[in-house]
């Protein structure tokens, strides 16, 4: 509005002289009018302006005090509510969805995989399987019951076109004194890993440990009850009663009795070594009594045979993990140390032939001392890229079986119990373009087995969608 | 096996009568919540924080300590809006302290009480690690900070009520003093409105909002992805249309990308504490807002 008033007085100034030539008072006269007029209709003209420029400042204002308000109504609103849909749909649960897949290069048949020297366990012990094949995806839905209760299901949808329940538990929120409960099928806490979903697992595949004494992963029905003390180092002990329908425990789905089947018992101590490094050990006992658990083997005969096992069944497992990055940020470079140990002691009787298939059926004594361990270190040595080694050795211990010790039957008859020290050496390097995505590399040298060394090419992928999940330590 | 089960237990017991702890026990999931506290209650709260200014507050693991401190917490103050999401929700399954689960009083969600800006309108994952909350690093605008010492003040007295006068008074002597510091780093930042700056995640978006600077370009591609050379080159280029006058990026980023980006650009880059602890005059919120502002100044100089 300024460049019209100077604009204004610039005119002036130009005539002024011209004025001044003219020199006749009539012509000044009529100049200074002209120029009166001129200024008058630009100060009128310059009015207006301001006045239209005053009237869309206000609008602006008000557009601005309207939006001002909505932003508090919508801040509001946001404060209020987070940002979560009104309606029936508030309350869905929070679901995810685990995609996983891989490719195999095996140079023995996975469908005769076998641990020598241990009773087969069932369950998903066998390496995933040659070429590409689609793994286990997992479903997980799980919301806060109410003030008192969580609950959980996490269904596995086998690439066989069957769906399994993994776990399916609710959890206690309002207890107190550090005591929490959990009811349903879950997986144990027995050991290290068995409490971690496959998909957070380092490795494609569990320890050779993991498959000869939990039959790959233990999930029970039952009941865990766990306490944490009030202690700055932390220290859990818990107690788990269960139905025993998987192994160790038998018959598969378990026996039909009341009361439990199994017992699990464990403590956990843990804590921090400066900003950088923490760590977790622990020491637990699984015992159960299996009745009737049957695996079939060939006999010296050739004859595919079932032979089932009576008795108690007594595992203890000892494990730590440590992980460091420094000052703790694992953004950049991190590392973990994971080892376990399990030891189990069998005592009972041994049934030969169930189905009288060969020979007939005969029932001895049965005693086994066995033990595993395995130890794994993973190295993130820049953000998204990690690499990891594991070592996996079992020992068949002693095995005494009353029927070849009697004469009745000889050692060749129960072949997949004859001594073997399994070993395995397995390498991977993975990528995880974020949070959500996993790409695998594996290398393995399995001798879980009598005969040439399996080596084995996984390709593997992890995606996870929907909500967040939050993974064990 | 009883008997080991039975000397652990015995431990766990004599551990638990060793600190006599009278004072109430508060779970800072982040540090500039904990200092928050300390300001207010002083001695009367005893502080954890569970991450350091040097961690990642998304990237944390629900390590045995910090069950075990929430395990005795009486208060947990967090910031909320699921950046904790990776977590939180196993600490509050595995405390067996009834007293500080979300929805009761003694669980405080610091984000739930300011208003969070870059809220997104599309939620999905190929945006990256977003937030459905909106951005949950609230803490850089000091005037939400004041926001969650009146409510923490409150909370404090709720779950303390034997010292509610104390929090009360606590509450008004650190808000009288906030307010002027407040003013204090307004006048002192004057010379930052819009200034432009590269950030490295969007963890410094309430302090942009703040001053009135002007966001060019973040490191980070998409939130919580690593920067890539195709990125960072994008970035160069850009930086060539629109200069940035500092890129910044916080204590617990790796300063790599910040310092690519300025060999390239001659953009300075500057290292800010992000929040208490991180770095040596961010001893406190006053030593973390002062050395905020005066390495923005520097830079910008």
């Amino acid at each position: 509005m300024y460049k019209h008033r100077l604009l204004a007085f610039a005119v002036a100034v130009f005539a002024l002289p011209h004025a001044a030539l003219a020199a006749t008072d009539d012509d000044l006269k009529e100049l200074r009018e002209q120029v009166r007029q001129l200024r008058e209709s630009y100060e009128k003209r310059i009015e207006a302006l301001e006045k239209r420029l005053q009237q869309a400042e206000q609008a602006a204002g008000k557009a601005e005090a309207v939006a001002t308000q909505a932003q508090g109504t919508a801040t509001q609103a946001a404060v209020q509510g987070g940002s979560r849909p009104a309606g029936e749909g508030a309350f869905n649960p929070g679901i995810s969805l685990i995609l996983n897949g891989t490719y195999g290069n095996l140079s023995r048949d996975p469908a005769r995989y076998r641990i020598g020297g241990f009773t087969p366990t069932g369950g998903e012990v066998a390496p995933p399987g040659r070429g590409l094949s689609l793994g286990e995806s997992e479903l997980a839905i799980s919301a806060n019951v109410d003030q008192y209760f969580r609950g959980t299901l996490m269904a596995a949808l086998g690439a066989d076109d069957r769906i399994g329940v993994e776990e399916a538990y609710l959890q206690t929120l309002a207890l107190s004194n550090g005591f929490t409960l959990k009811g349903g099928r879950f997986f144990s806490g027995v050991g290290y890993q068995n409490e971690i979903h496959a998909h957070a697992w380092d490795f494609t595949d569990a320890s050779l440990a993991a498959k000869a004494f939990l039959g790959n992963q233990l999930a029970d029905d039952g009941l865990q009850v766990k306490w944490v003390a009030p202690t700055d180092l932390y220290l859990a002990l818990g107690a788990e009663a269960g139905r025993g329908r998987k192994f160790p425990g038998g018959p598969d789905g378990g026996r039909s009795k009341n009361g439990f089947g199994s017992g699990v018992l464990f403590a956990h101590l843990g804590g921090d070594l400066g900003a950088s490094t923490a760590w977790r050990v622990g020491l637990s006992h699984l015992q159960t009594s299996p009745q009737d658990r049957t695996y079939t083997d060939l006999d010296s005969a050739g004859a595919s045979v079932t032979n089932s096992y009576t008795g108690t069944s007594r595992l203890w497992v000892l494990d730590g993990v440590l992980k460091w990055a420094p000052n703790g940020n694992s953004t950049e470079t991190s590392f973990k140390l994971q080892g376990e140990y399990f030891r189990r002691n069998e005592g009972g009787s041994l049934t030969y032939d169930t189905t009288a298939a060969s020979l007939g059926r005969r029932t001895g004594a049965y005693s086994s001392q066995q033990s595993g361990y395995y130890v794994q270190g993973v190295y993130q040595f820049m953000p998204q890229w990690r690499a990891g080694y594991r070592y996996d050795r079992l020992g068949a211990g002693t095995t005494s079986i009353g029927l070849v010790n009697s004469g009745a039957l000889s050692a060749a008859d129960f072949p997949i119990l004859n001594a073997y020290t399994p070993t395995r050496n397995t390498f991977m390097v993975d990528w995880s373009p974020s949070e959500f995505s996993r790409l695998r590399l594996q290398f393995a040298r399995d001798r879980s087995q009598p005969g040439a060394a399996d080596n084995q090419v996984f390709l593997q992928y992890i995606m996870s969608l929907g909500a967040h999940g939050a993974h064990k330590f | 096996m009883t008997t080991i089960f039975k000397v652990l237990f015995a431990l766990g017991l004599a551990a638990a009568a060793l600190p006599a702890r009278a004072a109430l026990n508060v779970f800072a999931c982040e540090p500039e919540w904990g200092a928050l506290a300390k300001e207010i209650a002083g001695d009367r709260v005893s502080v954890y924080p569970a991450t350091t200014a040097l961690q990642d507050p998304h990237r944390i693991e629900a390590r045995p300590s910090l069950i075990a401190r929430i395990r005795s917490a009486d208060l947990v103050v967090c910031t909320g809006s699921q950046l904790e999401v990776g977590w939180l929700p196993l600490l509050f399954t595995q405390s067996g302290n009834a007293k500080i689960q979300p929805g009761s009083p003694g669980f405080l969600e610091a984000s739930q009480l300011v208003a969070r800006i870059e809220i997104p309108t599309v939620i999905d994952r190929s945006m990256g690690d977003i937030h459905p909350g909106g951005n949950p690093h609230i803490h850089l605008d000091p005037r939400n900070i004041a926001k969650v010492a009146e409510a923490l003040g409150a909370r404090l007295a709720q779950v303390d009520p034997a010292n509610a006068p104390a929090y009360k008074a606590g509450t008004a002597a650190f808000m009288e003093r906030w307010q002027l510091a407040i003013a204090r780093w307004e006048k002192a930042a004057a010379r930052l409105r819009g200034v432009p700056l590269v950030v490295y995640h969007k963890d410094m978006s309430y302090l942009i909002q703040w001053l009135g600077m002007r966001e060019a370009g973040s490191l980070e591609p998409k939130p919580g992805i690593p920067a890539t050379p195709a990125h960072l080159a994008d970035l160069v280029e850009r930086m060539k249309r629109d200069p940035a006058k500092v890129i910044v990026y916080s204590a617990y980023n790796s300063p790599k990308a910040a310092e690519f980006l300025a060999e390239r650009t001659a953009i300075p880059a500057t290292m800010l504490p992000y929040t208490v602890g991180g770095s040596d005059k961010a001893k406190d919120l006053y030593g973390l807002f002062d050395d905020t502002i005066n390495r923005l100044l520097a830079a910008v100089k």
